[in-house]
């Protein structure tokens, strides 16, 4: 019966070939979204989690309360003994200490006098103990545009477009103004070992990037950090893991109301991200609905001219003794095989685009001006298992539910009236 | 401390100990004009400490200061270890600070004039005004209270023109010493920025001081910033020398 019905679509393409363009074209846009905005996710995750928010965050009440003006003053005390407490508790995450601060880079002139001077955001790393991951966490090798990767105590980055503004040239010297936990202004020289480029607006305008115990000199922070950030190691980022490790580590501060006390959050908690992961999977659905939609009311139409143009042939059919139930079911069965063929060929063309784009990525930047949250400038499709699957929802469901409403015809055609419609 | 002995300078109504009450209560403008005269003494060198109530600690910061008339000023930090040598010198309406960490001499202007001195609750702004309240804002009395067992006139003055770091102030005086005993500071929206509050008031020589007072930004989290006078001598020679860029470095 299938082969029949097959033969029948491949040797008549007059009744087959729009239908299965339609169903094509529609399943080639949802996994080519789909892949996308993957894509795109992913690499928002990832970059704010490497950046900003780690995958999970452990900072004070104060500091979390107020995180986006940096407040030092509000920072961890007691840094060691609470990355030791948390890499025990939490053995399969990576737990590091980052300081972010903003500050004023202050280049001097041959006397020693301000040259120039442009503001900073600053990330303190640990960049030189040995099997640190964190200069591979900030991509610093790959982002590095001139010079090198610091190699010593008093060694920096800075953005490539920033070093531009202000005329420094790897080995150059600066100094760094930004205010120390106590509030006061703290002020250290380095050395400018390289220039990078992030890949993040916000970051390659005015980013800089520090060894931490430097920061921690620089700022009178000993033994002090900002935030620990903590990366789950060998799994993905999933929402349920961390939750349970959230609440674990809360628990035991919960009756107290010093507001120093160490607190843990989710990268959704973060940056406006958990709004941001839920309107993609809304988003994700919603694509798939439009398509759903669109293509049955593309697929009805095509049925019914389908029908129209096999006006005759199911006139025959229902003459011959076919009940009008076998000419529905067969026409379903028909529209779902045309379904699978298109959604084969929209499948492949759209992992093949993706890939394409996994590899080669779209640069958006002109278009991710002041965003609040660290967004990639050139996003990436992401091809994954369920990309090759995707496409089967709305390419066999469009199909399916055209084929319904436009068969519902062959019920209105009546057999004593047959043979009168056949002769005109 | 440049600054904040520029700070005290303009809260040094210096008034002579034989000047009589006021039999009757003079205009605002009167009492404005004598708070300037009061405010502006020819030399003087303090030693001060600055006690900063933070939301999270207490530290003290000790200080020596040169301050000639209301424009020129030079600090040199003493306490913390991690301060001592830190210089700053106020010429007019510039400012630079001397790191001797960095040995670096830095331009404080702009955005960074906001910033707080030493992690207190005074601005280097705060620090570098100067100008008398009598050309910077029109006066009027608006009540009269009692402060530190003092009559007081309360006025309020309001800036004659923007380039002033307060659009308004409300101002508790003195009606004998012509000293500033209380001050609330406000934006033009009329939100309360500041306040500072004389602790007490000493003689010194012929001069009436505010030797305790607390400086508060009411933005900021914490618990004020206490400014103590150690010692204050007037009419000291001060080389010229002290008041130039290079001194920052020696």
């Amino acid at each position: 019966m299938i082969r029949f019905l097959l033969k029948g679509i491949l040797r008549d393409r007059a009744r087959s070939l729009f239908p299965l363009l339609t169903v094509t074209l529609g399943v080639f846009l949802t996994v080519g979204f789909y892949c996308y905005l993957k894509g795109a996710i992913d690499a928002i995750i990832e970059s704010n989690a490497n950046f900003q928010t780690g995958h999970l965050k452990v900072t004070t009440r104060a500091y979390l309360k107020e995180s986006d003006q940096l407040p030092n003053d509000a920072a961890l005390m007691g840094i060691e003994p609470l990355l030791e407490r948390l890499r025990k508790e939490f053995p399969g995450t990576a737990w590091v200490a980052r300081i972010r601060f903003g500050g004023l880079l202050d280049v001097p002139d041959e006397k020693g006098e301000t040259r120039t001077q442009g503001p900073v955001v600053g990330t303190a790393a640990d960049l030189f103990s040995p099997g640190s991951r964190e200069p591979e966490r900030l991509d610093l090798a790959k982002g590095l545009v001139r010079g090198r990767l610091p190699q010593k105590p008093g060694e920096i980055l800075v953005s490539d477009e920033l070093a531009g503004k202000l005329g420094l040239e790897p080995g150059a010297k600066a100094t760094l103004l930004s205010t120390s936990m106590n509030g006061a202004m703290g002020m250290a020289n380095f050395i400018v070992a390289g220039t990078v480029r992030f890949g993040f607006q916000a970051l390659d305008r005015l980013g800089l990037i520090v060894d931490l115990a430097d920061a921690q000199s620089a700022l009178d922070m000993a033994d002090a950090a900002g935030e620990v950030l903590g990366f789950l190691e060998g799994t993905p980022y999933k929402q349920e893991t961390v939750d349970v490790m959230v609440a674990a580590f809360n628990k035991r501060y919960k009756n107290e109301a010093d507001e120093f006390v160490p607190v843990m959050v989710t990268l959704r908690d973060q940056n406006a991200l958990g709004s941001i992961l839920d309107a993609y999977d809304s988003a994700t659905g919603v694509i798939l609905a439009i398509f759903i939609g669109a293509m049955s009311l593309v697929l009805w139409n095509a049925g019914l001219i389908g029908n129209l143009k096999r006006f005759g042939e199911i006139g025959v059919r229902l003459a011959i003794g076919e009940s009008h139930g076998h000419v529905y079911r067969t026409m379903i069965a028909e529209s779902l095989l045309v379904g699978v063929l298109g959604t084969f060929a929209g499948t492949a063309i759209g992992l093949a685009l993706s890939y394409y784009l996994q590899v080669h990525g779209i640069d958006i930047s002109s278009l991710v001006t002041n965003f609040a949250i660290l967004f990639p400038t050139i996003l990436h499709s992401r091809v994954t298992p369920f990309a090759f699957v995707v496409g089967f929802v709305p390419g066999l469901l469009a199909t399916f539910l055209g084929a319904v409403i436009a068969g519902r015809g062959i019920y209105k055609r009546r057999t004593s009236q047959l043979f009168k419609e056949l002769e005109t | 401390m440049t600054l904040i002995a520029a700070f005290v300078s303009s809260w040094f109504l210096l008034v002579s100990s034989v000047a009589p009450a006021q039999p009757q209560a003079p205009s605002p403008d009167a009492i404005l004009v004598r708070v300037d005269l009061n405010a502006i003494s020819g030399t003087k060198v303090i030693l001060s400490e600055m006690v900063i109530h933070s939301r999270r600690d207490t530290r003290s910061v000790k200080a020596k200061s040169w301050i000639q008339g209301a424009d020129k000023a030079f600090t040199e930090y003493l306490d913390p270890p991690r301060e001592k040598g830190t210089k700053m010198l106020k010429l007019g309406d510039q400012l630079w600070m001397y790191s001797p960490s960095t040995d670096r001499t830095i331009s404080i202007s702009g955005h960074m004039l906001r910033q707080s001195v030493m992690g207190s609750d005074l601005s280097y702004e705060d620090m570098m005004e100067d100008r008398k309240l009598r050309d910077a804002y029109e006066a009027k009395v608006i009540d009269e209270e009692s402060l530190l067992e003092r009559p007081c006139w309360v006025l309020e003055l309001v800036a004659k023109s923007d380039d002033v770091s307060y659009y308004s102030r409300k101002v508790w005086v003195d009606k004998d010493r012509y000293v500033l005993l209380r001050e609330d500071r406000f934006a033009k929206s009329g939100k309360l920025l500041k306040t500072l509050e004389v602790k007490s008031v000493v003689r010194v020589r012929d001069h009436w001081i505010p030797n305790v007072l607390v400086f508060r930004d009411v933005l900021k989290q914490g618990n004020g910033t206490e400014f103590r006078v150690e010692s204050v001598e007037f009419d000291v020679a001060i080389p010229d020398y002290v008041f130039t860029k290079a001194s920052l470095r020696k």
